[in-house]
């Protein structure tokens, strides 16, 4: 363990994010704190990459104030995505592993056994020696999980894991994602899959238009929406 | 892995310096013709003096025009062609220390068995020439500033003939060696003149053969030089007159005089004939 | 060459002086391809992942000079090493090291240009991982280098074909020098000059395999890369 002050909670202050006349997030507050997965939901440009990509400090928001553990600009080392698409180094399974570790700065002694320990924790561990770019599409949204826990993170950030994945593999998914939370990591993920929502998420973030609409525990935003919006995207109408 | 590719960037320059140090040793570069490198005599007679001296002699064959600028510029030790009035220029510009004869061939006119001129077998060249121009029978010339092609030219001057005229219709400059002018000469039916060493070991005849020789005219006289080591101080001087001392000599003549292809000889030992 | 002896004679019998040629050939052509991957590499790369305000147009000539032609590659170095130029002093004209630097300077291009398009389109594909794993720079490069390896090799034998194949550069700056300087793409030129057709198809045979076998290497390792890295 790292002696460094936590990441959590990432707090959003009237956080904006333009790009020339487009609004992609329009003075977004919200934080994200210690706890069961927070699901980010909505319809698709409604800003739910965007919120993300600037919670990782990936993007630098245009307008408001966003902190990590109360620090406007720390390490991030201890914080990790996963991309909807993610991209495979062309090596073995357990070689893109072992670059994560080393990006992570971990010594080749060690990167070795955590590298296979990670493979297992994600079910992988049979197929640590094939090209990553050979995998089904699970077995690479868990090859990017491993990749991603890799770096220890405080809190994992996950860009709709399951879009492109059969049932199947997206329960494998899921079921990883409920694991990972269990460790104690704080999860993050987007998704325009409500049933995905119900099953994992603690609590919900409704996102339209670049706006938090509505946030909420998931028992009470799915059973009593408090606003029209989000009540109308429950019931699977489409909001724009 | 940036390390290794430095690594052999400095082993290549390495490699490539010793080599350069162990090549410059004991030779000389000799501007020549092509028409000389292809009649084959220097296959003939350099192992004798590379035997004899230990001095590797290095052959740049091009035309006559471009091995004299060779020696101008210096990147030659010694130049041999076969262009009188061009290399008395050259010693008259100081490029040169002194001329000296060394051999002589003679040049044939080369034309189709078809001979729309009809001249074949005749020995009088400015008359052939005279017949070829006023039949406008295709003709093919170097063009390249090479001794052959400006033996050819003073021949159509000795003629009378102004060829600037015929350029296009029936007299064609391809600006190449001799071999490609004969090809060219073979393939449209054409007539040419080629140096005899050349015609000998020339494989691709077709239905070319002599049309015209013996003239006194066509005989082609070759020099050679020393470039001025005043002008150009690196050359090697030493190295180079070795090689001139050599060819004048009763045994670098003799070797000339041995060189023959399909029994006849091709060129004629002139040293000291001034 | 001996004569009345055929090409095939000549190669299937191990002649002297035309391994001598070929051995020419392929020294002078693999000591440029190495001068100039060693150089084109690295350059390759950096444009790949260096942003500088004349990117765009460095990127636009340097495509622009794959397609230069020998001759006047060849003509520029017999200017620039001639005893009367400004590297005269060197005194390494009619040299096959001449020949070498002159095809290094041909191919250079080709691998560079080559190398920049492998690595900047593994670069794009690697973009935003690197940047959520927080990858440092010198670990990028390592990193896309390694993985565009394959195609980094396949680059570096697109320029050794083109060394292999080409006559302009070697017969200006080289001289043609028998013995010295004669390579196989020379002495074709000229032994057609010459009439001798038999011995120029041999010769050039010789060359067409060395080109198909550069090919199937070209290959071999596309297929290599696939396998290994998917």
């Amino acid at each position: 363990m790292r002696a460094e002050p936590g990441l959590l909670p990432i707090a959003f202050e009237e956080v904006s994010l333009r790009a020339g006349a487009h609004t992609i997030l329009d003075r977004v507050s919200l934080a994200f704190r210690p706890g069961p997965p927070t699901a980010l939901i909505g319809p698709n440009g409604s800003g739910k990459t965007s919120l993300i990509r600037v919670a990782m400090a990936l993007i630098a928001p245009t307008g408001g104030r966003i902190s990590w553990g109360g620090r406007e600009a720390t390490r991030m080392d201890r914080c990790a995505m996963v991309f909807q698409r993610p991209a495979m180094l062309r090596r073995t399974a357990e070689s893109n592993v072992d670059f994560a570790l080393s990006a992570a700065g971990h010594g080749r002694a060690r990167r070795r056994a955590r590298a296979r320990e990670l493979l297992d924790i994600v079910g992988l561990a049979a197929l640590a020696g094939r090209p990553a770019r050979r995998l089904s599409g699970g077995e690479q949204q868990r090859l990017a999980l491993a990749r991603a826990l890799a770096r220890d993170p405080e809190i994992l950030f996950l860009d709709e894991p399951t879009a492109s994945l059969d049932p199947a593999a997206t329960k494998a998914v899921e079921e990883l994602i409920a694991h990972v939370a269990g460790l104690g990591v704080k999860v993050v993920f987007a998704t325009h899959d409500l049933g995905q929502a119900r099953r994992v998420a603690g609590d919900i973030a409704f996102l339209a238009r670049g706006r938090v609409v509505e946030r909420a525990p998931a028992d009470r935003f799915f059973a009593t929406p408090a606003t029209a919006d989000a009540a109308a995207f429950v019931r699977g109408e489409l909001v724009i | 892995m940036m390390r290794r590719f430095y690594f052999v960037v400095a082993t290549t320059a390495a490699l490539a310096a010793a080599f350069s140090v162990a090549a410059k040793d004991r030779s000389i570069v000799v501007a020549s013709t092509t028409s000389t490198q292809d009649s084959g005599l220097f296959g003939h007679i350099l192992p004798t003096f590379t035997a004899r001296t230990g001095i590797e002699v290095k052959i740049v064959a091009q035309g006559t025009g471009q091995a004299l600028d060779t020696g101008r510029r210096g990147d030659a030790d010694v130049v041999f062609v076969h262009a009188r009035a061009q290399e008395e220029k050259f010693v008259a510009e100081g490029h040169g220390v002194k001329r000296l004869d060394v051999m002589y061939n003679d040049f044939v006119l080369i034309g189709p068995t078809s001979d729309p001129a009809g001249v074949a077998g005749t020995r009088d060249a400015r008359a052939a020439l005279r017949s070829i121009a006023a039949k406008k029978a295709p003709f093919v010339s170097r063009g390249d500033r090479s001794g052959t092609h400006a033996a050819e030219l003073s021949l159509w001057q000795a003629a009378g003939i102004d060829v600037a005229r015929g350029k296009g219709p029936w007299y064609r400059e391809i600006g190449q060696g001799m071999g490609a002018a004969l090809n060219m000469a073979g393939t449209s039916e054409s007539y040419v003149l080629s140096d005899r060493g050349t015609w000998i070991s020339f494989k691709n005849r077709g239905a070319l053969r002599i049309a015209v020789e013996g003239d006194r005219l066509l005989f082609n006289p070759y020099g050679i030089m020393l470039v001025n080591p005043a002008r150009h101080p690196h050359v090697k001087a030493a190295l180079g007159q070795s090689f001139i001392d050599w060819m004048v000599s009763r045994e670098g003549q003799a070797a000339i005089g041995s060189y023959r292809i399909g029994g006849e000889q091709l060129f004629f030992p002139s040293a000291g004939d001034g | 060459m001996p004569e009345g002896i055929s090409a095939w004679d000549l190669v299937i019998g191990g002649d002297a002086t035309l391994y001598a040629i070929i051995a020419l050939s392929l020294g002078v052509s693999l000591s440029a391809t190495v001068l100039a991957a060693a150089i084109a590499l690295p350059l390759g790369a950096f444009l790949a992942l260096v942003e500088f305000p004349a990117r765009a147009s460095v990127v636009v000539v340097l495509n622009a000079f794959m397609g230069l032609p020998p001759v006047v590659v060849g003509l520029a170095f017999f200017l620039l090493l001639s005893r009367s130029g400004p590297l005269g002093f060197l005194g390494v004209l009619y040299t096959p090291e001449a020949m070498a630097l002159a095809q290094a300077f041909l191919v250079l291009p080709i691998i560079a240009a080559l190398a920049r398009q492998a690595i900047e389109d593994l670069w794009i594909e690697y973009r935003d991982e690197f940047r959520a794993m927080r990858v440092g720079g010198a670990a990028r490069v390592g990193a896309l280098i390694r993985d565009a390896r394959f195609s980094l090799v396949t680059a570096v034998l697109a320029g050794f074909g083109r060394a292999a194949a080409e006559v302009g550069t070697v017969m200006v700056v080289g001289g043609n020098i028998d013995g010295f300087t004669r390579t196989m793409t020379t002495a074709i030129a000229l032994e057609t000059s010459k009439g001798d057709l038999a011995l120029a198809i041999g010769l050039g045979l010789v060359l067409i395999a060395v080109i198909v076998a550069v090919n199937a290497l070209v290959w071999s390792v596309r297929r290599a890369g696939e396998r290994i890295a998917g």
